[in-house]
């Protein structure tokens, strides 16, 4: 199976403080749904940020498609940007536009028609199952679940190869955080696209193929998806349970902030 | 104790640097993004709508009280020489010289500039500056041109309304608090009041302009920590913008009205 980014040997921390990725390495299968899962506090979101070019790492290598994106020119990683598209955890509207504005943001800044902008926001926002409604709506004037929709319309506008997610589910109710799961599973059976998903609820794994556990700054096991639960390494068993006794005992509390 | 204080000082000094180095670095950035990429009219227009003309109201009523008091400080002191005609032509000139451009840059600093600091502050806590960076839309052109350029453009026409109810606030109090006449009033203004003391504290304006919506905008962008990061920027725009004017007026007015 081709990677579509593989990671090796990722180094990161805050202002001489822990470790967040401590020689970190990961392989994304191209066209399959990777989740990370692990702590608060682990890193989960700065892994993301640094596989998107947000956070610069302090070393080793991200490879997409082969090429190493850790040392790309501002150019060169703006040209990265538009192989992703990330959806925030708490979807990250610009509380001053319309739903309109905020998903047709790319094209209306590049001075498209906005006829055309439209067409083509009512076509993402369809696959993202919502109404014409709610085009003038303001992000407060939208649910949480709603919300994390119109983001994943947003990012959908610029045809991404590879969708990061950040905690697509959190403070969703279990029938929203359903629907949500079944988006994504139903985006990537659409439209082939890499997915990454950062998340702490099990019922994910029903939706994706791999499943890989940081902890301390390093991918300890990633295991197929389907077979999780069956899983004998100590780590995933006692995580996926949510067990407090096993491995895994540190609380990770500090660094989450800094990010 | 002696290295502990050298290495404080010198800590602080290079931290000053880096705050200098970063600041230039992202004035330099929008210029250059503004001359390569344009600007939108629309958001040039909507934040001119905001910093200045939001701010009319309360320049008036600082305008109208300024050049109020500034009467009725003058008249006591230039009666006992029987110069009651030169209370126009001061308060004029301290108006458009030094008070209505002063004054203007720090109300609109404590308006604007901390409104400026606070929004773009919350609109980095909530990661809306990342998915636009995700999405491959200029930062600098898409929030701080529109900002800083409406900033220095908007400005003098705000120190210029201060200034005109600053004149209008002494006439009222030289006319009918004092009963003096009222053309004594007008006459000195026209006789002592140059074209050069307008355009100098309007470019003045400018200037301040410039400092109050840079500020607030660097340190919204660079602003970290949640909610009280939001705060501590915004204080931060307030005592930074409002010492950037204060220092630079004195240079201002070294350069513009030194000759006169």
């Amino acid at each position: 199976m081709k990677n579509k980014i593989k990671i090796i040997g990722l180094k990161k921390r805050f202002d001489g403080g822990r470790w967040i990725s401590n020689g970190l390495n990961l392989d994304i299968p191209e066209g399959k749904t990777t989740c990370i899962i692990g702590q608060s506090g682990e890193g989960k979101s700065v892994l993301l940020k640094e596989i998107i070019g947000l956070i610069p790492p302090d070393g080793g290598q991200i490879l997409v498609d082969g090429m190493d994106t850790v040392q790309l020119t501002k150019k060169e990683r703006e040209a990265n940007f538009k192989k992703f598209g990330y959806v925030f955890q708490f979807a990250a509207l610009l509380d001053s536009l319309t739903v309109f504005e905020n998903v047709g943001i790319v094209e209306l800044e590049s001075g498209e028609n906005q006829v055309d902008v439209r067409k083509k926001v009512l076509e993402k926002l369809a696959l993202v199952n919502l109404s014409e409604d709610i085009i003038d709506r303001y992000p407060s004037e939208l649910s949480g679940g709603m919300k994390k929709r119109v983001g994943l319309a947003r990012t959908l506008m610029t045809n991404p190869e590879v969708i990061l997610y950040d905690e697509p589910t959190t403070g969703l109710d279990p029938i929203t955080t359903r629907v949500i799961h079944e988006l994504i599973a139903d985006m990537q059976k659409k439209l082939s696209i890499t997915t990454v998903i950062i998340s702490h609820d099990v019922e994910v794994f029903k939706y994706v193929d791999k499943v890989a556990l940081l902890y301390q700054g390093k991918i300890i096991n990633d295991v197929d998806a389907d077979t999780i639960w069956e899983s004998q390494d100590p780590y995933i068993y006692q995580f996926i349970r949510g067990l407090i006794h096993g491995p895994i005992q540190r609380e990770v509390v500090d660094d989450e902030n800094k990010m | 104790m002696v290295i502990q204080f050298v290495n404080a000082v010198g800590k602080s000094c290079i931290e000053t640097c880096n705050e200098f180095g970063t600041y230039g670095l992202f004035v330099i950035n929008t210029v250059v993004v503004f001359f390569t990429q344009g600007l939108s009219l629309r958001k040039l227009c909507v934040q001119m709508e905001r910093i200045g003309v939001d701010s009319l109201p309360i320049c008036a009523l600082i305008g109208i009280f300024s050049g109020a008091v500034m009467t009725l400080q003058t008249y006591y002191g230039f009666t006992k020489f029987g110069s009651e005609n030169m209370i126009g032509p001061v308060v004029a000139l301290s108006l458009t010289r030094e008070l209505g451009p002063v004054l203007t840059g720090l109300m609109v600093t404590g308006r604007s500039g901390s409104s400026i600091a606070a929004e773009i502050g919350t609109m980095r806590i909530t990661e809306q500056i990342d998915a636009l960076e995700t999405l491959c839309v200029n930062v600098f052109r898409y929030l701080m041109a529109p900002r800083i350029i409406a900033g220095v453009l908007i400005l003098p026409f705000v120190t210029m309304f201060t200034m005109f109810f600053g004149v209008l606030g002494g006439y009222i109090i030289y006319v009918y608090y004092f009963h003096l006449n009222a053309a004594e009033f007008l006459d000195g203004i026209k006789d002592f009041l140059e074209l050069s003391d307008i355009t100098g504290g309007l470019i003045k304006g400018s200037v301040f302009g410039f400092l109050l919506s840079s500020i607030g905008s660097y340190c919204g962008f660079y602003t970290h920590g949640g909610a009280k990061g939001v705060g501590l920027a915004t204080i931060r725009s307030v005592v930074v913008s409002s010492i950037a004017i204060l220092i630079s007026n004195y240079f201002l007015a070294m350069l513009l009205f030194e000759k006169a």
